[in-house]
């Protein structure tokens, strides 16, 4: 409102209407509103629709939906708990090792590597999370899956098979492949997010620690870590969320079994998966509807994880996401 | 054994092991790219981007259709996210009180957080299911919801970067405000906001998930390149199934 309406002679009215038109300052800032609002709608519209599309499923299963433990499209009775126990166990299996991993990755990016070599293996590693997942499921079908057949399942059979946990035949496809592959994918995220904390820490900290007679992995994993812990936390939430909605890659190598099973070695599925492969041949209100609850399901799983990573990112960089 | 020798030695492990993690994690990705430029080099020759793929069995054949397809859903894509992305940055940056652009911010980085196959699932009921079948439109509209997220925040990352001496000299000559952002800012933050523009592309152009629901699937009319792959990778029967021509 640069126009100073009060400073307009009422005579001039003419001209205040033809300066508003060149100026369009108000047209230029309404538009950009509707476009930047659009952001906000979209989403709403999409919850929404999601909501209106499950109805038929929600009537029909309640709260059983996310407890049942059969999907028999036949009988048109569905139950969400193998998927949900198959996205969960993956999406577990693979921080499991792409924290340490990732982690100890960034410590040695950010504190030991010189900054040359550090900022050329980010980039590639940023690089690489741009790697469409269906390659990454490629690749692992051609080369994990007979890999893990053939030696790995065998392997881990003979050394752990007392345990329920690695029991039951080598497929080479399964929740642990399937954990393998997440991990692999997620490794960019937490390299880049949790190096980028860790640079973040003011360098008094880390001569603090150093004059005080502490060794250089006591100053890191006493005083550095912990002072960057809300921003490795928030990579890890990223890493967790993408994990949980990753579809094609882990579709391919999950085995695709609607069954609960301990071993991690047998075929499982996830929510994700399920969609991907069922949603075009679903036949039926109550099928297809069920689909999408599932989708409501995954969307509500991945919003209050990336909700929180958000709160915890700004909470350390001040700088806002960020978006490998 | 002393207790500062047993300290250096806590210290020269554990300092090992995190040299180790960097070794595995980025020769881990590094394997991927070699694995692909080694094995993928073999069949690239020029007829490969040019014919039809042939049934399978048969030698020879390309990925003509998937490139077209492929070509055809980024384009539509960033006809619809660039200028949205753009635009709103724009707000974002330059106008907007509080309250708004939190918002606004907010919920960018939830819908770019969505998992892909529930933009795919949206796309299909807003689209797929109104006008009764798959479509070019439907599956470049799933891959722009992708694109708006990434290209806004990278408008508005970039538009903060100017210094506010540019925008006080442009509005102190008696330009308007809208003058002055696209006349002397946004110039300014040219570069970094097609950086981030051509991140959202590229972000997008690997997209699977959200097509399975939305495009075609003829292999005669234009398919599209990641299909193609999805296909090639030993789907199981249900999804060969679901992704039968038609």
């Amino acid at each position: 409102m640069r126009t100073a309406v009060g400073t307009v002679p009422p005579q001039s009215r003419p001209r205040k209407l033809v300066k508003f038109w060149r100026d369009g300052d108000q047209i230029t800032h309404l538009v950009t509103l509707i476009f930047a609002a659009s952001v906000f709608l979209v989403t709403v519209f999409l919850v929404y629709e999601l909501w209106i599309h499950s109805g038929p499923s929600r009537a029909k299963f309640g709260f059983r939906f996310l407890t049942g433990k059969t999907w028999d499209p036949v009988a048109e009775d569905f139950g969400a708990l193998p998927f949900i126990y198959g996205t969960v166990l993956t999406s577990f299996l693979g921080l499991l090792i792409s924290i340490p991993l990732g982690v100890g990755a960034a410590i040695f990016l950010s504190e030991l590597a010189p900054p040359q070599l550090s900022n050329a293996c980010t980039f590639l590693v940023e690089l690489l999370a741009a790697v469409p997942s269906v390659i990454f499921g490629l690749l692992a079908i051609f080369t994990l899956v007979p890999l893990m057949r053939q030696y790995i399942e065998p392997f881990l059979k003979g050394a752990l098979g007392v345990l329920p946990l690695f029991q039951g035949p080598a497929y080479g496809v399964g929740y642990l492949t399937a954990g393998l592959v997440l991990a692999v994918m997620t490794f960019p995220f937490i390299i880049s997010i949790s190096r980028e904390a860790l640079l973040a820490v003011p360098r008094e900290q880390r001569e603090a620690a150093l004059a005080l007679g502490a060794t250089k992995w006591e100053s890191t994993w006493q005083v550095v870590v912990p002072y960057a812990r809300l921003g490795i936390l928030g990579s890890i939430f990223l890493a967790l969320a993408r994990a949980l909605g990753e579809t094609m890659a882990v579709t391919m190598v999950i085995g695709n079994d609607t069954g609960i099973h301990t071993s991690l070695l047998s075929p499982g599925y996830t929510i994700a998966a399920i969609i991907a492969n069922e949603f075009t041949e679903a036949t039926g209100d109550i099928y297809l509807s069920s689909l999408v609850e599932l989708g409501l399901v995954l969307f509500a799983l991945t919003m209050v994880l990336n909700g929180a990573a958000q709160l915890l990112i700004v909470a350390t960089t001040g700088k806002g996401s960020k978006q490998p | 054994m002393g207790r500062v020798a047993r300290r250096n030695i806590v210290n020269n492990v554990m300092l090992t092991v995190t040299a180790l993690c960097t070794v595995v994690t980025v020769s881990v990705l590094f394997l991927i790219l070699g694995y692909l430029v080694v094995n993928g080099w073999r069949s690239i020759d020029f007829s490969f981007f040019t014919k039809l793929p042939l049934s399978p069995g048969e030698a020879g054949g390309g990925i003509a259709n998937a490139i077209v397809g492929s070509g055809v859903l980024i384009l539509i894509a960033a006809a619809i996210g660039i200028p949205a992305g753009f635009l709103g940055g724009v707000y974002l940056a330059e106008f907007g009180g509080k309250t708004v652009p939190t918002l606004i911010r907010y919920t960018a980085d939830l819908l770019n957080g969505v998992p892909s196959i529930v933009i795919g699932i949206f796309a299909w009921t807003v689209i797929v299911v109104p006008m009764h079948h798959f479509s070019a439109w439907a599956g470049g509209f799933a891959l722009s919801l992708m694109m708006i997220p990434i290209g806004l925040r990278a408008t508005e990352q970039f538009l903060r970067g100017v210094p506010n001496s540019l925008r006080e000299g442009s509005l102190a000559l008696g330009a308007s405000k809208t003058r002055t952002i696209f006349s002397v800012v946004v110039p300014a933050a040219r570069q970094g906001i097609m950086t981030g523009m051509i991140l959202g592309v590229a972000r997008v152009a690997g997209e699977t998930a959200p097509l399975l629901f939305t495009r075609p699937r003829s292999r005669i009319r234009a398919g599209c390149a990641h299909r193609a792959v999805w296909q090639a990778g030993g789907s199981p029967p249900a999804v060969r199934f679901a992704t039968r021509p038609g």
